[in-house]
């Protein structure tokens, strides 16, 4: 990765440092109304991840699996109710370390709906300098900063600048909101969704777009999507959420080649294929994912799963490491994987193929 | 549309293109003149009468638009009266726009704990009739013209404050607010930059529609003996004391009714209008 190597004058602690570090990160919404007291939607639940400097981490999921909480949680956008967050080695909002407004100024996040999250009564510069204006910058020089920023995301200042939201299309508006982000020069970019909304030809631009942005700028991303092929293409690493938890992360070629955890399996298998031969027969996964407020005990995955022993319904596995193979880190969170779990294939190697 | 221009530099380009609001632009305006300029528009002093000029058709001996029940000229008092009313009708708008409006929009904004106590306070003020709550705290504070005014602000400040608040919490929770908070902006900002501007539209246009309300509670307030005190020309006093003469000089008895008339219309033209130009998709 030729963007770690270039990087910027902001960066004080050095490229081996991990630019964030999430750690049992939880939030619950509390039900009102529901009749039972205290009932709990487990949004996001446990989930700790790393991103490196330069680094794209892909995150998928069903929806309501907890991607987008996830977001806002990291942007600080709502409070959550457990977890540290470390950005650089500095500790977020603790008695030591950044604050929040610090913090912003080095993640940005573009939303899914291009349309609402730009302010409808502004042109579009001004809605892209209003960042940089709220950092302390006067009017034109905040402007300034604006057009630059339009013509990294390969849109012409003078001819898109002035516009109104509603004068563009989808892909242009959200190139517009990427240079909302860019504007405040951060270092990491969670971007929600932020194709999944454009069209197949669009999104490849703006796919495209984003990598080259990431070379020049040495940008971090994370990328959350239910898409799989979109975050294989973007990703250098993968997390797989299910339920407001980590079932699987790790590097992007080995997850989609050999995915360790069944439900990945099935993320993968669900997946349509241009190949005829490939293409499935019987559904990979059935039924509905538990209700989140009532979860089973052991592993969340267990009820859903052709693999479910004694052991998934008993206990809650956790995250173990398959040993690695190419120097990442590959973890998957099931007791096929654990040697020690005793379930029936446990370290038995299992691999794709002699599965499916 | 030009690639580079402000936004209410747009608004103004529309506002100039679309008919209904420059008649109630140009109206108001004659309204407006009318009353700045009445010692010298009108033809007679509207308070000197005689009892032998009462209740006289149009046209009648220099009176253009005829005559009161006490012999006074009724255009005159038409024109002058066209101050007490658009005072009345627009001074009490304006503030409850100002404190109602703003209450509503901190209100909807920040949700939770002020929006229930603004809010709160607000319903019990709706618990009373308009009417009932504009005469009981007009009479409390002793009756008059300023006191009468004060009275009618503080019966518009709840539907001002509901309305604001209903439009402020539907964009709060629109995706360009939680990108604004995300770049580190406050409260304060976010309401300047991004709110205002997206909750002024139906505001205005519930202001405009009333200021006619306001012109007729007043009305009812001064029959009352609760605002403006009887010599003092006013439309809504003028129309609670010709009602009795209806059957002897119809035409005469309904002008102060069609100046409230013409001077609402011409304020919902105007917001009407204004609402279009606001509207950036048009």
């Amino acid at each position: 990765m030729s963007s770690i190597l270039a990087q910027p004058p902001s960066d004080f602690e050095g490229p081996l440092l991990p630019l964030l570090l999430v750690r049992d990160l939880k939030k619950h919404f509390l039900l009102r109304g529901s009749g039972k007291l205290g009932a709990r939607v487990h949004a996001v639940d446990g989930v700790s991840f790393s991103i490196a400097k330069g680094e794209t981490l892909g995150i998928v999921g069903e929806s309501g699996c907890g991607k987008s909480t996830l977001a806002r949680l990291l942007m600080h956008l709502m409070p959550c109710d457990e977890g540290d967050f470390t950005f650089d080695g500095e500790a977020v909002n603790g008695a030591q370390g950044i604050g929040v407004a610090s913090l912003r100024r080095q993640m940005q996040m573009v939303f899914q709906d291009s349309s609402a999250s730009l302010n409808p009564r502004l042109p579009v510069q001004d809605s892209i300098a209003f960042g940089p204006r709220m950092q302390g910058k006067g009017r034109r020089e905040a402007l300034t900063v604006a057009r630059e920023a339009l013509r990294q995301v390969n849109l012409d200042p003078d001819l898109v600048g002035g516009r109104f939201p509603h004068e563009l299309s989808g892909g242009q508006k959200q190139r517009v909101n990427i240079a909302r982000a860019l504007a405040i020069g951060p270092r990491m970019v969670i971007l929600d969704e932020a194709v999944s909304a454009l069209d197949k030809s669009v999104q490849a631009q703006v796919l495209n777009l984003l990598v080259r942005l990431r070379a020049e700028l040495g940008l971090a991303f994370l990328f959350i999507s239910h898409d799989l092929s979109v975050v294989r293409y973007i990703s250098h690493r993968v997390l797989v959420m299910y339920l407001g938890q980590v079932v699987e992360v790790g590097p992007a070629s080995a997850l989609f080649a050999a995915p360790l955890h069944p439900y990945t399996r099935a993320l993968l298998a669900s997946r349509p294929s241009m190949d005829p031969a490939r293409r499935i027969e019987s559904l990979p996964v059935t039924g509905e994912p538990p209700n989140p407020v009532d979860l089973p005990p052991g592993c969340r995955f267990a009820p859903r799963c052709r693999f479910a022993e004694a052991v998934c319904t008993a206990k809650m596995p956790m995250l173990v490491t398959r040993p690695p193979d190419e120097g990442l880190r590959h973890e998957a969170a099931c007791f096929i994987h654990d040697p020690e779990s005793g379930h029936s294939l446990a370290g038995t190697g299992l691999s794709w193929e002699t599965l499916t | 549309m030009p690639a580079s221009h402000g936004y209410w530099l747009g608004v103004w380009r529309k506002f100039c293109k679309h008919p209904g609001a420059l008649l109630g632009a140009f109206l108001l305006l004659c309204i407006v003149l009318a009353a700045v300029l009445a010692p010298w528009v009108a033809p007679f002093d509207p308070n000197q009468g005689g009892i032998i000029l009462r209740l006289k058709p149009f046209g009648y001996d220099g009176h253009l638009l005829g005559t009161d029940e006490l012999g006074r000229d009724m255009l005159s008092r038409l024109i002058y009266g066209a101050r007490v009313s658009l005072a009345m009708g627009v001074a009490p708008v304006v503030g409850a726009t100002i404190i109602g409006g703003g209450l509503g929009i901190v209100a909807g904004f920040y949700g939770k704990i002020a929006n229930g106590i603004v809010m709160r306070v607000m319903d019990v003020f709706y618990a009373f009739p308009s009417v009932l709550l504009a005469v009981a705290i007009a009479g409390a504070m002793g009756g008059g013209l300023i006191d009468g005014m004060v009275a009618l602000t503080l019966v518009f400040i709840p539907p001002m404050c509901r309305v604001a608040e209903t439009a402020t919490a539907q964009v709060r929770r629109l995706d360009f607010i939680e990108a604004a908070r995300a770049t580190g902006a406050g409260g304060w900002a976010i309401i300047r930059y991004h709110v205002i501007g997206n909750v002024l539209g139906p505001i205005l246009v519930y202001a405009s529609s009333l200021v006619s309300v306001s012109m007729l509670l007043s009305a009812g307030l001064s029959f009352l003996g609760l605002s403006v005190q009887p010599p003092t020309p006013d439309w809504g006093l003028m129309l609670s004391t010709l009602v009795q003469s209806i059957y002897v000089v119809p035409w005469v008895c309904a002008l102060p009714g069609a100046a409230i008339f013409i001077t609402s219309v011409s304020f919902s033209l105007l917001s009407n209008g204004l609402g279009e130009a606001m509207d950036v998709r048009r």
